[in-house]
């Protein structure tokens, strides 16, 4: 029972690598653009549990001093790119739509051969 | 008698603590592999929400209370809605359905379970962390003060980095959505 009562570093990691397998596995089994992006996120989120869950449970703190966080600071880093990198995404997205009526990825295949 | 009223709440804590982490990683990692095998693309979003949601009770529960209202208001309140815009100008009505064939799903879910088993054996097979001491703030921590400490002391470059890619960004996106004359 106590390693199930007992939540420690590998109950995160465990979660971490079910979030970043299923990422990876939508950006690679989705035909729509945005779907892809989804997939981007999800590995994004794993990235940020894994570094807050490090933070947590074995970062002591670093050389210069000062409060140890910079796991969450990272975290937080991780959602401002996030956001940024889903805008600009669907700013592409957008004019991919207007010049194709479709937002399927295999319509993208100007530069193909 | 003192002793079994001081054992009690300890263990029960520990219990609670367990019960609501498995509550949100089972809510986390359900709505994530929903997302690979949803084909509406609506669906997806939702089931993306659920999981950032859960990402964010993850937070709550490893203390980093501040990132997880960052994660609940930046990422779900104004990613999401992104995305949901985006769905929104993109599809035709009815809402389209782009199918996958069968194959091509069962080498995703295949790559992504290889992916999962490797890391999974690294994990495993790895010594840990060195320092396991933890982390958890102690008595009369300010986790604001320590993030904006944080921000503007060791981490002031990667600070500024994020705000010049932001002004950035927001260049870039309202470039690319702009209304071209109509010729």
């Amino acid at each position: 029972m106590n390693p199930l009562l007992n939540i420690g570093l590998t109950h995160f990691m465990l979660v971490s690598i079910f979030l970043v397998s299923a990422g990876i596995a939508t950006m690679l089994t989705k035909r729509n653009a945005i779907g892809i992006l989804i997939g981007v996120e999800l590995v994004l989120n794993a990235a940020g549990v894994n570094f807050v869950a490090f933070n947590r449970y074995a970062w002591p703190g670093s050389a210069s001093g000062g409060a140890a966080i910079d796991g969450v600071v990272f975290a937080i880093f991780v959602v401002v790119l996030a956001a940024a990198e889903a805008a600009v995404a669907l700013a592409v997205f957008l004019n991919f739509y207007n010049n194709f009526q479709s937002i399927d990825v295999e319509r993208a295949s100007g530069l193909k051969g | 008698m003192l002793n079994v009223a001081q054992q009690a709440p300890v263990e029960s804590v520990e219990q609670v603590t367990a019960l609501l982490f498995y509550l949100f990683a089972v809510l986390t990692c359900l709505s994530g592999w929903a997302v690979v095998f949803s084909q509406n693309i609506v669906r997806m979003s939702v089931y993306l929400l659920l999981t950032l949601g859960g990402a964010a009770g993850l937070y709550f529960l490893l203390n980093a209370e501040f990132l997880a209202a960052i994660q609940l208001v930046v990422y779900a309140g104004g990613t999401l809605i992104l995305i949901v815009f985006g769905v929104m100008l993109t599809s035709k009505s009815p809402f389209a359905q782009l199918r996958v064939q069968m194959w091509e799903m069962m080498l995703g879910v295949l790559v992504g379970g290889a992916i999962s088993g490797l890391l999974l054996f690294a994990w495993v097979r790895s010594e840990g962390p060195s320092a396991v001491a933890g982390n958890t703030g102690g008595a009369g921590y300010d986790q604001v003060s320590a993030i904006g400490r944080a921000l503007l002391g060791p981490h002031l470059v990667a600070f500024e980095v994020a705000a010049v890619l932001l002004l950035v960004v927001m260049i870039g996106a309202a470039y690319l959505a702009r209304r071209t004359v109509q010729r």
